[in-house]
């Protein structure tokens, strides 16, 4: 009777702040879901950040070095893999020569399938137009040992080659002969770049990290320490709108605006519950005194 | 280009996987925890390997054995020392290695850290003030800097002016929060996305093969 009696008290606002998370999941689902069954586009703004990157590939001249360090694994693929995928092609159509490296331990299988895809696709020779170095454990050691010489931390690329017989990388000794480096991380290589790669030899840096990163890079980008920044899936589609190539990144936006519609709305039932609540609790103390 | 058979195969078995992950969102269930494991065991393995591959083999078998580099010898035997931790009575001699390790690792971070974190953010914080848009968003940024900063100033009661800018600190540091939120549920949301754009593309491609 007692637990009868306090099920009736409960009112609307209690019942839904004590809502089965499972509801909340399924809902989630069906916003996710939507765009799948009914497909539509969302029109993307393109930020200074993504814009200086993108020029940055733009304005490089044929037979110009760039190092682009893959580093994250699959567990954030889905968020900086549409972003590598379209500087890659970009960079390769400008004719630019490529030097790709991993840092994260569970992505050398996984870079070296997309750069093998990208550079087939766009015509590109292994040795000549890039070399995939491969990875190597303690990236803060590996990249201040790549600004002294490539070939310390890495002999031989990534299939066994040694580098001093690779065509490409004759002329190529240390950050000093490439025109900078784009940093693709998932984690903190992202720090050991800024630190070690662009504080001790000022190499030129851009940046592609996952949302959860995001607000820890700004500042960098204000003190320059960078010259640009690629936020998440929404800095991926921004790059892919300014290459003109639909991606994977443009392809989720419609996903990420349902979802974060749905969120968005759950946050503000949940604070009115939670005020009404609140208010309830305020005039029962009123009524007891 | 229409998938074969196998790759299909591939990935239906990435499909199973994906499907198993998530149906701990009803609960624990056996179907979760095979799959948990099983990637549990794949990656310890595949990390196992490649530290062998690119620790072992390229730093100490091929410099010593294949090409006679015998001064690599000190630091494999500095890292042998680490080992000796697993004995209680000769723990205390891996402190030799980590004392090389932490010596130089200060050394470098500390310097760098300074010069990264501090001098060159102080620079980006501190600089001419221009009449356009950009100058519109660096004296803001300034002014959230230094009402941030006032917060946590703790030295004289935050009263007065000192209030003001400490509560337009919060103030910054909440819209800070928020951001960083609203970034967190994008990556998070991006990990699902790219899961159900996988998963329906299976599904077309498969019927597509079918029928």
């Amino acid at each position: 009777m007692a637990n009868g009696a306090r099920a009736e008290e409960r009112r609307w606002y209690d019942r839904l702040l004590v809502v089965d998370r499972r509801w909340i999941y399924l809902i989630l689902a069906l916003a996710v879901i939507l765009p799948a069954i009914v497909p539509f586009d969302v029109s993307t703004g393109i930020s200074t950040e993504v814009r200086r990157v993108y020029g940055f590939v733009d304005d490089l001249k044929p037979g110009e070095v760039v190092h682009i360090a893959i580093d994250y694994d699959p567990s954030t693929l889905a968020e900086l893999h549409p972003m590598t995928e379209a500087i890659l092609r970009q960079a390769f159509n400008r004719g630019a020569r490529l030097i790709f490296t991993t840092l994260s331990q569970f992505g050398p299988a996984m870079a070296e399938e997309m750069i093998t895809r990208v550079a087939a696709e766009t015509g590109k020779k292994r040795g000549v137009d890039y070399t995939f170095l491969g990875y190597k454990p303690y990236p803060g050691i590996t990249i201040l040992a790549m600004g002294s010489n490539y070939r310390v931390p890495f002999p031989t690329d990534y299939y066994g080659t040694p580098v001093d017989s690779i065509p490409m990388m004759r002329d190529i000794h240390n950050f000093r002969n490439v025109k900078g480096v784009i940093a693709l991380a998932g984690g903190n290589v992202a720090d050991f770049w800024i630190q070690y790669g662009n504080a001790k030899y000022g190499v030129p840096l851009g940046l592609g990290v996952t949302g959860v990163m995001a607000s820890d890079y700004y500042p960098y980008l204000q003190s320059g320490q960078i010259f640009g920044l690629i936020p998440g899936m929404k800095g991926a589609a921004e790059y892919e709108l300014l290459a003109k190539r639909q991606g994977q990144g443009s392809r989720g936006m419609p996903y990420q605006m349902t979802t974060h519609l749905v969120i968005l709305v759950f946050m503000v039932i949940t604070n009115i519950a939670y005020l009404a609540q609140r208010a309830a609790r305020k005039r029962a103390g009123e009524v007891r005194r | 280009m229409e998938p074969t058979w196998g790759a299909l195969a591939w990935q239906g078995l990435a499909a199973i996987v994906t499907l198993g992950i998530f149906s701990f969102l009803a609960g624990d269930n056996p179907f979760y925890k095979i799959i948990e494991r099983t990637w549990v065991g794949v990656t310890t393995g595949y990390w196992l390997m490649l530290l062998y591959h690119t620790s072992f083999h390229d730093k100490v078998w091929v410099n010593i054995v294949v090409q006679h580099k015998w001064w690599y010898i000190l630091p494999t035997f500095l890292g042998l020392l680490m080992w000796l931790r697993l004995s209680r009575k000769l723990a205390w001699i891996s402190r030799y290695a980590l004392a090389f390790y932490i010596g130089i690792s200060t050394g470098i971070y500390i310097p760098l850290a300074f010069k990264n974190f501090v001098f060159l953010q102080l620079e980006g914080a501190v600089r001419p003030i221009s009449f356009d848009a950009a100058g519109i968003n660096f004296v803001i940024a300034l002014v959230g800097l230094t009402c941030s900063l006032s917060y946590f100033f703790f030295s004289k009661p935050h009263t007065g002016i000192l209030g003001g800018m400490s509560k337009a600190g919060i103030l910054t540091l909440m819209i800070g929060f928020g951001a960083g939120f609203g970034l967190t549920v994008m990556g998070r949301v991006a990990l699902l996305v790219q899961r159900v754009i996988f998963l329906r593309d299976y599904s077309v491609n498969l019927f597509g093969k079918i029928f």
